[in-house]
């Protein structure tokens, strides 16, 4: 008997013991292309071959828009608590703790100053693995202080939403978040401070409805759903087929409601140059 | 007159009330007594029901078809002084959302809310009192033009939520919202906002951000609909009961939180039993209010309302 004949039938080995490829070392985007994971990082999460634009999150947003990664956090030790004690098939703070405990993250933003091509930018960014990036009374006061900030520090601010909406769970307070952030705004309009919104995959709910949409310069990432309600509703709503690219950022733009779409490698680029234009200072190199 | 499931008990009375009172017009038999004990049961049952009403019972209440809508508010507080305002000025006139200047006593007022139906024809008429984002328009236009002439604004609060259709979003239901709680937290003129019905997330906080933020007994307020809440959280629409208690949606629980500075009391019933007493109550409301606000600079009042909602979350930290 020949030492290569296969002695049983069929392959025998079980599922947890054929050998694979470590998790994470590649990503599959949306159309099926395939991308090494480090090439990835280094096309700022954005799939070369389809121009995807991966979600990512805070982490990565600061190290694309902040020089050599360089930023102080700031209020970063607000946490929710359950005013309203709510509880659906789950308690609030067992989702909250489970929530902190998958992404390493305190609520759904997270605020910086730092240096932008030389030069100060407050940014908050939302964070869409924390509850979906909803909007409860600690991402309301966050974003209410890093305002504050810009404002004492006369500096441009910058929100990234990535959010679902209002948190749920906090009901009618995160409602009024809407109110305390828009308030925010008006303030930093009122001393001529630049507010830039960028819009990015999903920009939905009470985010569409107060800050999102307030930016003096509104952007978005290609191909990002933004709207007020989530396609699933206005279908089930009117009952009318949705046309293709519905409440996507290039369907916005169209609509009159962004100034313009920037991919990712171009933002810092873009954000830097409308803040130089608008100040009337040097365009910076 | 309509009557909801849980008032079922009061129904059952009053007819049988009716039927004494007829036997007693018809015959010689003296039924005073009886009319009495029923009476005085009615009105015991009454109590009972609506004195311990589920959040749930309530956000019913604030449906009921019997209960007045914005304009029969401002008919009634108004009278003949009052006179609607049309038009966003640049796509259409929102039915579902109304406006328009009246008077309370010598005082003028702007008088802003949704509006809905009260039949099949005119509910659609007014898209359920579901605004589209040129009604936020509207409101806003004329918000600014009565912030020029130095009049107080009214906002009266009733809506299942903004209208979430197609065309809404091409023409920015959300940036429209936003436009407004924006504008209305540096408005020059005092806001008073009073919740008359349904009290549905952005699309009531659109034209809700004010000096003094009132609601009427019966009505909920949220961030979303028992119904919609109970189809995300628990996959299914069973669960609106639980969800509209889980809410915390009643003007108690938003008093408890600070969201709303006065409950309106409502009369024995809900206010649609009683009409002409809540629009009294209404009425002496807004001017109580308007008193409080009147002499402050416009830089103190809006200082004092980004205050009011600064003040508005709970966090550790």
């Amino acid at each position: 008997m020949a030492w290569f004949k296969r002695k049983e039938k069929g392959i025998q080995t079980s599922t947890e013991q054929k050998k694979d490829t470590p998790k994470g070392l590649w990503y599959k985007s949306p159309t099926g292309k395939i991308v090494d994971s480090k090439e990835l990082e280094k096309n700022f999460y954005v799939s070369p071959e389809d121009g995807y634009h991966v979600r990512i999150g805070s982490k990565e947003y600061f190290e694309i828009l902040f020089d050599d990664n360089k930023f102080k956090e700031l209020d970063a030790n607000l946490t929710s608590k359950d005013p309203l004690k709510f509880e659906d098939t789950k308690k609030y703070p067992d989702r909250l703790k489970a929530a902190e405990k998958k992404t390493n993250l305190k609520d759904a933003v997270r605020c910086a100053v730092g240096k932008s091509k030389g030069k100060d930018l407050v940014i908050a960014c939302m964070d869409f693995a924390f509850i979906g990036g909803s909007m409860g009374s600690v991402v309301g006061e966050k974003i209410a202080r890093a305002a504050d900030y810009a404002l004492k520090k006369k500096l441009p601010f910058m929100i990234i939403s990535k959010s679902g909406g209002a948190r749920m769970m906090e009901a009618a307070l995160s409602l009024m978040q809407l109110a305390k952030t828009s308030a925010k705004l008006g303030q930093l309009a009122d001393a001529g401070l630049p507010y830039i919104s960028l819009c990015t995959d999903p920009t939905t709910g009470g985010t569409t409805a107060s800050f999102a949409m307030l930016g003096d310069i509104n952007i978005a990432e290609p191909g990002a759903l933004i709207g007020f309600a989530g396609p699933r509703v206005v279908r089930d709503t009117t009952g009318q087929e949705l046309p293709e690219g519905f409440q996507t950022s290039e369907f916005l733009l169209e609509h009159g409601f962004l100034d313009f779409i920037t991919h990712r490698k171009d933002l810092k680029n873009k954000v830097n140059k409308y803040i130089d234009l608008i100040t009337n200072q040097p365009l910076r190199a | 007159m309509e009557y909801l499931e849980f008032e079922l008990p009061i129904k059952e009375l009053e007819e049988q009330l009716d039927k004494c009172q007829v036997i007693g017009e018809e015959s010689d038999v003296d039924v005073t007594q009886t009319c009495k004990q029923i009476e005085k049961k009615l009105l015991a049952t009454k109590k009972e029901i609506y004195k311990n009403l589920t959040p749930w019972q309530r956000v019913q209440l604030s449906r009921h078809p019997n209960r007045p809508y914005t304009l029969d508010y401002i008919n009634a507080i108004c009278g003949d002084s009052f006179l609607e305002l049309h038009g966003d000025r640049s796509f259409k006139d929102d039915k579902a959302m109304i406006g328009g200047l009246g008077k309370i006593g010598d005082q003028t007022y702007l008088f802003i809310g949704q509006q809905k139906g009260y039949n099949t024809k005119t509910r659609q008429y007014r898209n359920f009192g579901m605004a589209n984002p040129e009604g936020y328009r509207k409101a806003l236009r004329l918000m600014k033009s009565a912030e020029k002439f130095g009049i107080p604004v009214v906002t009266l609060l009733d809506t299942p939520g903004a209208y979430p259709g197609l065309e809404a979003e091409e023409r920015g239901q959300g940036e429209a919202i936003a436009r407004n709680i924006l504008e209305m937290t540096r408005l020059k003129v005092p806001i008073i906002t009073i919740v008359i019905g349904e009290g549905a997330s952005g699309g009531a906080l659109g034209i809700g951000v004010g000096d003094k933020i009132m609601m009427l007994e019966n009505t909920w307020y949220s961030v979303i609909s028992p119904e919609s809440c109970s189809s995300i959280l628990w996959r299914s629409w069973e669960f609106k009961e639980q969800a509209a208690e889980a809410l915390k949606l009643t003007a108690k629980d938003m008093k408890k939180v600070k969201i709303v500075d006065d409950i309106i009391k409502e009369p024995l019933g809900g206010a649609h039993t009683d009409r002409e007493t809540t629009f009294k109550t209404v009425s002496k409301a807004i001017e109580d209010a308007y008193e409080e606000f009147k002499n402050l600079s416009p830089k103190d009042l809006v200082n004092k309302r980004i205050e009011k909602y600064s003040e508005m979350g709970v966090f550790k930290g």
